[in-house]
């Protein structure tokens, strides 16, 4: 058997394990992010170098790097299965990143690994899009107004910083994942993880810039397990 | 052919000229209180140079008109006074008065860069970044607090990396996109260099000066116009240098302390 | 004093095509070999100005088939900032050092010199025809970082540090196309070094009997003080760019402060200094400028002096002149750094010595304009171009003016002004420069006339067409349009728009002209008459030779020398007004009158 034979074989049986082993179970695991302590305050962003962004927010938008809603409860929360559950082959569907009004839509953006990106600028003004990866490749380009679509991938797990040189106030995250069990906690800091099969995981919540938190769940059958986070926040 | 590019030469060199005498492009006017100095430069050395372009291209035009004709005769002629005069006119008539010239405008940039600011300017710092500017003022303690580069986090607007939450003078600075002054007030700008070199051109301040990153530089002006500016980085910062700039408020004294205030709530 | 003959020729005649053609240490191939160069050089660097123009005028236009040749840089067609930037450093780089550094220069110098000294050849052959393939080594480096996955760099050709030493932290091509843009540029400043040590020991030791400095023509002299420039100043760039590429690959930091932040990164860097690059740069490229005018100079006055039947008013005038050009320029680059932080003090210090360039370069201007009187001028497409010379020289050299002065400079740095100022006096005067030399021998080097009414449409557009596209970069500048911006979205820039569009189709224009010159070329190389032996009655020694000139230059016997190359307007026993150089003819007279 030859070096090349083995490597097949491997490969044959990964696949094999992957295929079993990703069939879609019914369990799921919900929760609620929530954080303890002073959140820093949003500041209100001064657009005025960019006109035509300037006049599409009457009032001021702010930063979003720490997002609340009412009962201490925090948006932009990526949760995902860290641990336990095998990579999947990325899904055919794209998912979409816009630039409008001079802001990241969304400004939380997770997706797996080699799925399919595509950036689209809405504005009358070039942007550059500048994902700050470590792992991945970095990369580094502007999209004039009324071109085609960005189409990038990434290939490797990371939870990229993406930025705009030109207008610096523009901030979002890329989560790219190995699975597709994540959800992105919303305006009341609601997230769910459905589909999982029977298993023991490790969940992991991570907030922007670098704030992270792991629960070990064990699922069985077609149950609905509640798992919360907390996040320590500070004022500065 | 000779007489037909002597004819192209002077025509194309009163068209050159044309644009200038009639003013009709023309830099946005001066709201400064030294500008005045430059724009009579600017206007002394138009009148020179001028006079000196129109004349030569004339001159050439005009002996190539009169030379090219196809002659029988085998004489050459030599140019009245020969070569030592053409020297002497060189020396005297261009070379001294445009040496003249720049003694004389050494003036205008004396009063720009060779006077203190007074006493009671008011600083405000400013840091050129790719690709925007971003301006601080000291408030109410009149202090800045210290920069700490480390810090610099442009997604939550910690846009000068301070440290409030170590640093007092950083609590009560104002940081801001953009700029407002008082109108007829003097201000002492101090510039900050974030990253690369930029620089920080207001045609109608008649200011430039570059960023140098690791030295801070400081300028000093006094704008007598009440009125919105604009502020443009002129040094090569990067792909988005076309769209690095900002927008200079000049505002009476009342407008200005309410746009203060109004700042000093968004910090 | 030179009083012996010229050494012996050290290479036989070329034996096979690779020595013949490729690897020649032939003089004339080599100096043919670096006008190809710069022809290739000049037409890549014209297009990247085509598209450079267009997204000036339409920034938002789709350059048919751009999203072809790079899809990064031109998405659906429509350039993006950076791409602009890179395709604008890569014209710079590739006019200033591929054309006007290599063809007035390198091209003709190396053609030239040796047959107008005497000599047989250069007496370093070998570093000659390394000296060529260096510098087109250098171009290969240069034309890589379009292939890089970054692309080329965009920080222009002047590479302001630190924006050019931090790597692609700092913006596209910053990273591997800003080293492979400073590694051509040092490959390029060895073949400028091999270049001029070979040319200024050509004029001190290979003149031929009779040659005395002073009889020397005047192109000689042109490139022998460019070649004197060349050797100081390229020998400063030259570790300049090896410091630039340590801040990329060894982690120096030369050129590169402490506490810089980029993308909320603080740079690995410290304690280097901003401006130390700016001096090292501006050190070499103040003179690097008049490299690129200088040989332009001295064809002008060449093809001048030979057209207008007589001598120069003052030969010495002109000589002293671009001698006082060369020293000048190492104590005025200062000028390029009035407010870029320098101390204010030592910018009236850099202004005086700048503003007395005015005086050497009045100087010659009147000289020519003076000797035009009472010539008889012929006018023929080289002397056209000469003359088209001296109208831009005029042109560019005023706007010198203005921005030898700080105190303008705050209005008219970086914008516009400063860009139509070195187009017209050392881009389109020194391309005039070389139309100039090419018209008047292109018959010597390969033995056919070229075309003198498609020379002459080609002259006629090309001059009006420059003016259409240059002077008004002036009007730009003096509104305050600044340089190297990708579009114009400023309120008080909007509109100057219309003006950039006429500029554009005035440029596609008169670059769609250059046409003609290139077609000219290559059907006057095959189809042109025989040219005879000197065709426009030059006193120098390349028309004292066939046409075109055997391996050998004077077929292996040392011409003697009796005159200078100034023997126009006189009289002779045989009734021509010119004494060629090396005829033992005494003159009886000087054709003057009243």
């Amino acid at each position: 058997m030859t070096l090349k034979h083995v490597f097949l074989a491997a490969l044959a049986t990964l696949a094999a394990v992957t295929l079993t082993a990703a069939g879609p179970g019914s369990g799921t695991i919900t929760g609620k992010i929530t954080y303890d302590g002073t959140p820093a305050k949003q500041k209100p962003i001064d657009m005025s170098k960019e006109p035509s962004c300037a006049s599409q927010h009457p009032t001021p938008i702010t930063t979003e790097t720490v997002v609340t809603g009412p009962g201490n409860t925090l948006e932009n929360v990526v949760v995902y299965i860290s641990a336990g559950a095998p990579d999947e082959a990325a899904p055919s569907a794209p998912v979409n990143f816009d630039q409008k009004g001079c802001q990241y839509v969304p400004h939380m953006l997770a997706f797996q690994t080699n799925q399919e990106l595509k950036i689209s600028n809405d504005d009358q003004t070039s942007h550059n899009i500048h994902p700050l990866a470590k792992i991945n490749q970095e990369w580094n380009k502007s999209q004039p107004p009324g071109t085609p679509p960005i189409i990038a991938k990434y290939d490797k797990a990371e939870m990229i910083h993406v930025k705009c040189n030109i207008h610096p106030w523009m901030s979002g995250t890329f989560a790219v994942l190995k699975n597709s069990h994540y959800s992105v906690s919303d305006k009341d800091g609601n997230f769910k993880l459905p589909n999982l099969p029977p298993g023991k995981y490790t969940i992991t919540a991570w907030h922007e810039p670098d704030q992270e938190m792991t629960q070990d769940v064990e699922i069985s059958g077609s149950e609905t397990k509640t798992v919360s986070f907390v996040f320590k926040l500070k004022p500065y | 052919m000779g007489k037909l590019l002597a004819v192209t030469i002077i025509i194309i060199a009163i068209a050159s000229a044309v644009p200038f005498v009639m003013h009709t492009w023309e830099p946005p006017a001066d709201v400064s209180t030294h500008g005045g100095l430059i724009d009579e430069q600017m206007a002394d050395t138009m009148i020179e140079a001028g006079v000196s372009f129109l004349a030569a291209q004339i001159l050439l035009g005009l002996f190539i008109w009169q030379f090219s004709k196809p002659r029988t005769d085998s004489k050459v002629k030599t140019f009245p006074g020969g070569a030592k005069g053409l020297v002497i006119a060189a020396i005297v008539l261009v070379g001294v008065e445009v040496l003249a010239l720049g003694a004389f405008g050494s003036k205008a940039w004396a009063a720009v860069y060779f006077t203190p600011p007074a006493a009671d300017a008011m600083p405000v710092q400013v840091q050129a970044g790719q690709f925007a500017f971003y301006f601080r003022y000291p408030g109410p303690d009149g202090k800045f607090g210290p920069l700490h580069p480390e810090m610099i986090n442009e997604g939550n607007q910690n846009l000068f990396g301070l440290d409030p939450e170590h640093d007092v003078e950083s609590r009560d600075d104002v940081v801001t996109a953009e700029m407002a002054i008082p109108v007829n007030k003097e201000v002492h700008l101090l510039m900050h260099a974030k990253d690369v070199s930029h620089s920080f051109y207001v045609p109608a301040l008649r200011i430039h000066q570059d960023f140098v990153p690791g030295l801070d530089l400081s300028l000093h002006f006094t704008a007598t116009k009440v009125g919105t500016y604009e502020i443009v980085c002129s040094q090569l910062c990067g792909l988005g240098h076309y769209n690095m700039r900002a927008y200079l408020k000049v505002l009476s004294q009342q407008d200005f302390d309410e746009w203060m205030k109004k700042e000093q709530a968004a910090q | 004093m030179h009083e012996t003959a010229a050494p012996a020729v050290v290479h036989g005649p070329p034996t096979t095509f690779l020595s013949k053609h490729v690897f020649s240490l032939d003089h004339k191939v080599i100096g043919l070999q670096y006008y190809t160069l710069a022809l290739v050089a000049v037409v890549t660097g014209m297009v990247l100005s085509w598209l450079m123009r267009i997204h000036l005028g339409w920034s938002s236009a789709a350059i048919p088939g751009l999203q072809v040749l790079s899809p990064n840089g031109a998405p659906g067609g429509v350039m993006t900032p950076e791409y602009y930037l890179q395709l604008m450093t890569m014209h710079a780089t590739i006019m200033v050092f591929f054309v006007l550094t290599t063809a007035p220069f390198a091209a003709f110098g190396n053609y030239f010199l040796p047959i107008q000294v005497g000599a047989e050849d250069m007496p370093f052959p070998h570093f000659n025809m390394m000296s060529f393939w260096t510098t087109f080594t250098a171009f290969l480096i240069l034309v890589a970082a379009f292939f890089v996955p970054d692309g080329p760099p965009l920080s222009g050709w002047t590479a302001y540090a630190p924006l050019s030493a931090i790597g692609k932290n700092a913006g596209p091509g910053e990273g591997t196309g800003q080293v492979l843009w400073a590694a051509a540029l040092g490959v390029f400043c060895i073949g400028q070094l091999l270049g001029s040590l070979n040319f200024i020991s050509t004029v001190l030791d290979m003149r031929t009997k009779g040659m005395t400095l002073a009889r020397l023509p005047v192109t000689c002299w042109a490139w022998f003080i460019t070649s004197c420039m060349g050797l100081t100043a390229f020998a400063v760039l030259m570790p300049a760019t090896i410091l630039l590429i340590l801040d990329h690959v060894a982690g120096t930091s030369f050129f590169i402060a402490s506490g810089l932040v980029l993308n909320d990164q603080l740079v690995p860097h410290s304690g280097g200094s901003t401006l130390l690059w700016q001096h090292l740069f501006w050190f070499f490229g103040h003179p690097e400028v008049y490299i690129a005018i200088v040989p332009g100079m001295g064809i002008v006055t060449h093809v001048l002096v030979t057209n207008m039947r007589r001598p120069m008013l003052s030969m010495k005038a002109i000589l002293y002149s671009m001698w006082a050009l060369a020293f000048l320029s190492y104590m005025v680059y200062g000028h390029h750094m009035f407010v870029s932080g320098m101390n204010p003090f030592s910018s009236l210090v850099f202004s005086f010595p700048t503003l007395m360039i005015t005086i050497p370069s009045t100087v010659v201007v009147l000289i020519w304009i003076g000797s035009l009187y009472g010539s008889k001028l012929r006018i023929n497409t080289a002397s056209l171009f000469a003359l088209g010379f001296i109208s831009m020289f005029v042109s560019g050299g005023v706007s010198g003016f203005f921005l030898a002065q700080p105190s303008i400079d705050i209005m008219l740095h970086a914008t516009y002004f400063v860009v139509g100022h070195f187009h017209m006096v050392m881009g389109v005067a020194a391309m005039f420069g070389i139309f100039s030399g090419t018209y008047f021998w292109f018959p010597k080097m390969t033995g056919h006339m070229m075309n003198e009414t498609i020379g002459k449409i080609h002259f006629w557009l090309t001059f009006v067409g420059t003016y259409c596209i240059f002077m008004p970069f002036h009007y730009l500048g003096w509104a305050g349009n600044v340089r190297r911006y990708a579009a114009f979205t400023d309120d008080f820039l909007k509109p100057l728009i219309p003006v950039h569009q006429f500029i554009t189709v005035a440029a596609i224009f008169t670059g769609a002209v250059q046409l003609l010159f290139i077609y000219n070329l290559i059907y006057s190389r095959f189809r042109g008459p025989a040219a005879p032996a000197n065709p426009w009655e030059g006193t120098s020694l390349e028309w004292a030779m066939p046409s075109p000139p055997p391996w050998n230059n004077f077929g292996g016997h040392d011409p003697i020398v009796y005159h200078d190359a100034d023997q126009y307007g006189v009289k002779t026993a045989s009734g021509a007004d010119y004494i060629m150089q090396n005829s033992p003819e005494q003159a009886l007279g000087t054709a003057e009158g009243d």
